[in-house]
């Protein structure tokens, strides 16, 4: 079982017996009063989203779901198409479903699926993926100041802040947890 | 090569503000001739609170505040102090919340919790260099004086259940939080004060209306910028009030702390006399309007 100091973004819970992600998180605590958890979770088979507001002393149930090593093999009309090596089994996920992720998916990416009932919900992808600038402002001669950034965009259409040094056809790293840019891969 | 840590250098200019702002917190009360004081931060125990759990170390914990040392000075005539320290509180990780913190406390004597109100307005428009600031898109009218307003006015403003209601069912907190703190004036500052006395703490109930402490709570920008009482002084209600909060403490099954006897004796000797701890973190989030604690400072726990 959770307790509320497990609460964070990301984690699947079950409420009322079906999986949950909590999607945003905000701890509080008013004055010197008891303190509050708040979340945004969102369904992860209907994809509804609600806000429930937790007190310390509660506890939460684990969702019950399946994690399997799965290959991204492509995008069709239906979604994102990933297939078990072992099984040959093929499981398609929405472009709902994969959010933000969705940008980070590099062909024959091996990822893990989330599965609850045999249906795939969810995607966990490797902490770290690598992409190949393809717009991002010239890197004007003299801005030497560490910590400056300008928008860039990457291979599969992200937009995201990195620092001004970083010039176009680059290869990054980003945080596939954060979308965060972490430094320049040399090749 | 690897390139640096452009998470860490990026933060770079908010490191410069905050050392600023620091810097003039500390002339500012210089100036008014406040004793700069350092305290223990281990300690062999906190006031004890009911929601607030310390920090094990060693053979004791570190301070949640340094409140009981502050006022232990000030018991033996100290006229006017202040403390720049860490506070470190289990558990509190959010958006706004750090388990370790920077606190800023200062203490009077022969004082109430009205001189304190008027302390925050200096201080902050001190540190800020024209009337108003701006924080995430709301623009601050810090004209003074600023708004104050009772905590029974504020529950039948905007609570959906009468305040002896909510603190019959112990729902004062979360209705404070969810109803009542979301809809104050985001434009304005606000003295949120005299607290029911089941909140007090260490504050000293008022003498007009026992049923009320002289305690208030600053808010700014939306978030809950500094804490502060007219100082209880009675050691036999303070015994009470502590040995009621380890009380409610066991009964939630959580660690005793030892009651500071120390503390209790001396406070016997304290006259009159108004304390309040500000978090610098959160006036540093104001000042240089970031959204999270993570952005005022060089690691936040996750960095570590």
């Amino acid at each position: 079982m959770y307790s509320c100091a497990d609460l964070k973004k990301g984690l699947k819970l079950m409420v009322e017996g079906e999986p949950h992600v909590i999607v945003q998180f905000d701890f509080t605590k008013p004055g010197k009063g008891q303190a509050l958890y708040k979340c945004k979770l969102r369904n992860m088979i209907t994809g509804s989203l609600f806000d429930r507001t937790y007190r310390s002393g509660e506890s939460f149930e684990p969702a019950s779901l399946e994690d399997r090593d799965m290959q991204y093999l492509y995008q069709d009309e239906t979604g994102y198409v990933f297939m078990d090596n072992k099984t040959y089994d093929q499981v398609t996920l929405e472009e709902a479903t994969l959010g933000d992720d969705k940008y980070f998916l590099i062909d024959n990416m091996e990822v893990k699926i989330l599965l609850f009932n045999e249906r795939g919900i969810g995607i966990s992808l490797p902490n770290f993926v690598n992409l190949r600038v393809t717009e991002a402002d010239p890197w004007v001669k003299g801005d030497t100041a560490a910590g400056n950034n300008k928008p860039a965009t990457v291979e599969t259409g992200y937009t995201l802040q990195v620092p001004s040094f970083v010039e176009n056809g680059e290869l990054i790293q980003i945080d596939t947890r954060t979308g965060e840019y972490v430094t320049r891969v040399k090749e | 090569m690897m390139d640096g840590n452009w998470a860490l250098a990026r933060r770079r200019p908010t490191l410069i503000h905050r050392a600023r702002i620091v810097q003039t917190i500390r002339a500012f009360f210089v100036a008014q001739q406040f004793l700069e004081i350092e305290t223990p931060h281990l300690l062999p125990g906190n006031a004890p609170e009911r929601y607030i759990d310390p920090v094990a170390a060693g053979k004791g914990f570190l301070q949640t505040s340094p409140e009981l040392c502050m006022k232990r000075l000030l018991a033996a005539g100290y006229p006017l102090l202040f403390q720049l320290c860490r506070c470190w509180r289990e558990g509190e990780r959010g958006r706004r919340h750090l388990p370790e913190y920077t606190m800023l406390e200062w203490y009077r004597l022969d004082a109430d919790y009205q001189a304190l109100m008027e302390d925050c307005e200096a201080l902050i428009s001190e540190l800020c260099s024209s009337d108003t600031l701006c924080y995430q898109n709301t623009t601050i009218d810090l004209r003074r004086p600023w708004p104050r307003l009772t905590v029974a006015e504020a529950f039948t403003r905007y609570a959906s259940l009468p305040l002896a209601t909510a603190l019959a069912e112990e729902r004062f907190d979360e209705i404070m939080a969810l109803e009542v703190e979301p809809q104050f004036d985001p434009t304005r500052p606000l003295f949120l004060v005299d607290y029911p006395v089941e909140h007090a703490a260490l504050a000293r109930p008022k003498s007009s209306d026992p049923s009320v402490a002289e305690r208030f709570e600053l808010y700014l920008g939306g978030l809950e910028l500094a804490n502060a009482f007219s100082e209880l002084t009675d050691p036999i209600e303070q015994r009470q009030r502590f040995i009621a909060d380890e009380s409610a403490r066991h009964s939630d099954g959580k660690a005793p702390t030892p009651l500071p006897e120390k503390f209790l004796s001396e406070l016997a000797t304290l006259k009159r006399a108004a304390g309040i701890a500000l978090g610098v973190d959160r006036l540093v989030m104001l000042l240089t309007d970031s959204a999270t604690i993570d952005e005022v400072v060089a690691f936040s726990p996750d960095d570590l």
